[in-house]
């Protein structure tokens, strides 16, 4: 009987996994990509209850029928080889049950290698997103404008973040936007996300990168596109340009506040892509993989840069 | 270097930890001596090469190790039970989940899994020993070097604190400059090479070693998973070796693989890391599986269900381990091309690990069900490991990993495997064989009351953080904050953590009450079970087997009480065996030694610790010892001895 309680309390929890769904952040999305991907474990789920409904049916009727208990004293269970047959089964069933997930997958991760169905007549605002010794620097280079530890989008509109790190591997994730991608030292990853609803959504890095791990949290704020425009305009108006001097000291500062900037670090500082890339992985990225090997001898002047900041990261220890 | 940075210092919990050990050193040298224990020690236990005593000592030391690996576990479920807490600050935090992991997967589950396989193996082939005795003992004690050493960073020096998977560039003296990631580069490596002897050792004794007519599609399923997972071993280690080297020179010599400047590549950690990482995960979860089949048919009083497609699906698992790796970083930006294969090889996995799923259900299919200790463990197994197989899957559609990956569902997931997969069943593999080892079965209804209060504690304790993970908590965050609304999962979660130390103790309280109290056998054979091992007596003579066995079939000990077939053909001859040696346990304090300089940088302690390996080994290679014969009188006075009959 215990070991029905058991199996009764795995169930109810699974029941209060899929319907306790929508206080999740990540079953509770706010754009295409999660909302994407919020339908692919959502179902996924679908398909694991059914195959943990099928052993767990068997399972219970193997336990209450053959029980020793329940068995003649003089009964001898009988000798069985196997089941062509039935083991033919249980290979071909699964082998269905894969193929269909793997279907689901590839069409997925290829829909969200990209700017997201239904946005891909709009420019999308590119927006760079570095990580050094926890905290997180946003470049605006269209707007000319920085910020850190939060980020302003506006909403339905597609927004390309390229993720960088002056340090550990870091992992850039906005849970309710959409899943996550590394940020690394010597190569820029894309990710493409879109907010169709105005809110603030937590941001984090999720990949353990030091002491301050905990702490290195940012802010999504999607706004309308005019509001958006005003708080740009603002921001150029009000806010200092960002001087070399001043991106180093903060570099060197293991953990900071909010701050604006109306000027970017790219200018002084480039991410590391195209010519500044330190490998190429052919990951996609148009920059990389039109990168032949004659160039890497050029590629070694431009790290200096590089490792300018990467010294002053470490400062921060 | 000053003796305040030498010593861990500043924090209570660490000086108590130092007073302690210092006790209990003391107690044990001065019980030894009072008890004139010291020569029983070495000739018995320090310098034996019996494959049973060397098990005996690994299941002891990983004993040992999972009480390490727990209560750094309960360190972090106190730490996260509450929002805010400040129980321990990050850097503790960070040194504990990463001991934590370390200990678990490679001071803990890999020795049990190999303890067993010391024991078992042998026995169920009909084998007198192990191919190489002393690179076994040798083995044995360079795991221990290893375990030792790594668990000295706690007290001296610094633990290490870049998490077990040790990413570059966080691992690199830029980011983690004290000694803590020399112990892990180290302290692995020593053990390393114990464990790929080991692979070495065992793929020649069950390839070689069998009794006659055991072809290899009539061995014992845990001796065929421990093949497999042998030649997974021999294939996966040498990576390991390689990787923990380049990371040594990164740290100690100034080399550049893995670095931020000068064209390093962190991304080839990772990779490294993993191509040995996930096989590893196959290590210590295809030998569980082989205990399960033993466990289950022997308690279901029926053969094995699908002999052929068990071991067909553990060869398929042991090929598609290899091809898995990148699926621990799908987010690492490689293309949706290169992240679908590898979605697809891992979700594979889940058909020959489904094909074994289902072979145990139909095994239990009109047997005749008796609800033992390990049965129960194997039992709980089934749905439990399901859970975590099916999350698998969940975890290896690309697409839906970008939002699993780094957070609690994938601790859930990992847990749910590993703790019903090699937990389960190295303590089912622990009551099963214990009565072969010692001659007494240990209390049932005190492994039983620890069963549930285990089981039951562990989905209270596991089965919050997949909800955890997909509210966005991320693994490895010391605390976090109260308007996050992780809280009250996390509390249950601390609560069942507690509740399986309580499981864990009551374990150990039943190996001390059954040590004292627990009625001896005399039959050899308590479960009634059907494979070779139990044949023999209990405890087992040096020699194992007095007439090395014939084999028909493949459960060859349930045909013979059956009566269908003579097991021990001819008359008693003379046996040879090899002789003790202290030379292993010599080598691996010397390797303890050498690995300790080195990590601090003594170059010239370090020196002299690697001659002095050299020489160990060139007084190896002049040895002339051919081990000694035991005469037949000897055997015979043995065997009346066992069966009872005084002499």
């Amino acid at each position: 009987m215990k070991r029905k309680g058991l199996l009764l309390a795995v169930f109810s929890a699974l029941l209060v996994l899929l319907t306790g769904c929508n206080s999740l952040a990540v079953l509770n999305p706010k754009g295409p990509v999660a909302k994407t991907q919020s339908n692919v474990i959502i179902f996924s789920m679908l398909v694991m209850a059914l195959i943990l409904l099928v052993v767990y049916v068997l399972y219970i009727f193997m336990l209450t029928k053959y029980r020793a208990s329940k068995a003649a004293p003089d009964y001898e269970p009988p000798h069985v080889e196997g089941s062509k047959w039935l083991e033919f089964t249980w290979i071909a069933i699964p082998v269905v049950i894969v193929t269909i997930l793997s279907v689901v997958t590839v069409r997925t991760t290829n829909a969200l290698d990209k700017v997201p169905a239904g946005y891909e007549d709009q420019k999308p605002l590119v927006i760079y997103a570095s990580s050094s010794n926890w905290k997180w620097h946003f470049s605006y280079p269209e707007e000319g404008i920085e910020t850190v530890n939060y980020v302003n989008i506006p909403t339905n509109r597609p927004i390309e973040f390229r993720l960088y790190s002056y340090g550990p591997i870091t992992s850039f994730w906005v849970p309710q936007l959409g899943g996550q991608k590394y940020a690394m030292s010597d190569m820029v990853t894309k990710l493409d996300l879109v907010a169709e609803h105005e809110g603030s959504f937590i941001g984090k890095n999720s990949n353990f990168s030091g002491k301050g791990f905990a702490d290195m949290e940012f802010e999504v704020l999607a706004m309308s596109n005019a509001k958006y425009g005003e708080w740009v305009n603002e921001v150029k108006n009000t806010a200092a340009p960002l001087t070399e001097e001043q991106f180093n000291s903060l570099l060197d500062t293991a953990k900071v506040g909010r701050q604006t900037y109306s000027s970017t670090h790219l200018e002084f500082s480039p991410a590391p892509e195209g010519e500044h890339a330190g490998h190429n992985h052919g990951g996609g990225s148009d920059d990389n993989s039109q990168m032949d090997h004659s160039d890497m001898d050029m590629n070694m002047d431009h790290s200096d840069t590089k490792d300018d900041g990467a010294e002053h990261a470490s400062h921060g220890n | 270097m000053k003796w305040d940075e030498f010593f861990v210092t500043g924090e209570p919990m660490i000086y108590g930890a130092m007073v302690s050990i210092v006790v209990a050193s003391l107690a044990i040298v001065i019980g030894l001596t009072y008890f004139k224990k010291w020569g029983y020690l070495w000739r018995e236990w320090l310098t034996t090469v019996d494959h049973k005593r060397i098990g005996i000592m690994y299941i002891i030391s990983a004993l040992l190790m999972l009480f390490r690996g727990g209560v750094d576990a309960l360190l972090m479920r106190s730490q996260l039970a509450i929002p805010e807490n400040g129980l321990l600050d990050a850097q503790h935090y960070n040194e504990i989940f990463t001991t934590h992991g370390v200990i678990m997967i490679l001071f803990m589950a890999m020795p049990f899994i190999i303890g067993l396989m010391n024991v078992v193996v042998p026995l169920q082939i009909g084998a007198r020993d192990v191919a190489f005795p002393r690179l076994n003992a040798v083995s044995f004690w360079l795991f221990f070097a290893g375990a030792m050493l790594f668990n000295l960073s706690f007290v001296i020096g610094g633990s290490p604190d870049a998490g077990w998977t040790a990413y570059f560039p966080l691992a690199s003296n830029e980011f983690s400059p004290s000694v803590g990631m020399n112990y892990y580069s180290i302290a692995i490596q020593i053990a390393g090479i114990g464990t790929l002897m080991t692979g070495v050792n065992f793929i020649a004794t069950i390839l070689k070693m069998r009794a006659p007519g055991m072809k290899l599609m009539k061995m014992p399923m845990f001796t065929w998973s421990v093949l497999i997972t042998c030649v997974i071993i021999l294939f996966a280690f040498p990576v390991l070796t390689v990787a923990l080297a380049l990371m040594m020179f990164d740290r100690m010599f100034g080399s550049q693989f893995f670095t931020m400047a000068n064209g390093g590549m962190d991304m080839l950690w990772a990779n490294l890391f993993w191509v040995w990482g996930h096989p590893e995960v196959y290590i210590v979860i295809l030998p569980a599986f082989g205990i399960f089949s033993e466990v289950i048919a022997t308690f279901s009083r029926k053969n094995l269900y699908g002999y052929s497609s068990m071991v067909g699906s553990m060869v398929i698992i042991s090929l598609l381990s290899f091809l898995v790796w990148a699926h621990h970083f799908y987010t690492m930006g490689h293309g949706a091309m290169v992240n679908g294969v590898f979605s697809i090889t891992t979700m594979l996995i889940a058909v020959p690990t489904g094909v074994k799923i289902f072979n145990w259900l139909l095994t239990l299919h009109k047997g005749k069900i008796e609800f033992t200790t390990p049965m129960l463990y194997s039992l709980a197994f089934i749905p439990i490991f399901t859970i975590g197989g099916v999350t698998g899957v969940m975890l290896a559609m690309a697409s839906a990993d970008y939002q699993y990956h780094n957070t609690m569902f994938l601790v859930a997931h990992f847990h749910y495997v590993l703790i019903p997969g090699t937990v389960f069943a190295v303590i089912a593999g622990f009551y099963y064989w214990f009565p072969k080892l010692f001659g007494f079965r240990l209390n049932e209804r005190q492994g039983k009351l620890a069963f549930w209060v285990i089981a039951i504690s562990f989905n209270v304790t596991f089965l919050p953080l997949f909800l955890l993970g997909l509210n966005g908590m991320t693994r490895r965050m010391y605390t976090y904050s109260a308007d996050t609304g992780f809280g009250p999962l996390n509390m249950i979660a601390t609560i069942g953590a507690f509740g399986l130390a309580i499981g864990f103790i009551i374990l150990v309280y039943n190996i001390y009450w059954s040590f004292r109290y627990a009625p001896r056998e005399t039959n050899g054979d308590p479960w009634n079970a059907r494979t070779l091992e139990w044949s023999t007596h209990s405890p087992i003579p040096d020699y194992n087997f007095a007439i090395v066995p014939t084999v028909q079939g493949r459960d060859p000990f349930w045909e013979h009480k059956k009566g269908g077939h003579q097991l021990y053909k001819g008359n008693y001859e003379e046996i040879h065996m090899p002789n003790n040696s202290g030379q292993p346990v010599i080598l691996g304090g010397i390797f303890f030694f050498f690995g300790f300089a080195m990590i601090f940088g003594w170059w010239i302690p370090a020196i002299i610790g690697g001659l002095g390996v050299i020489v160990m080994l060139a007084v190896r290679s002049f040895e002339r010892d051919h081990g000694h014969h035991i005469p037949v009188r000897e055997i015979e006075e043995t065997e009346a001895r066992l069966r009872g009959e005084q002499a």
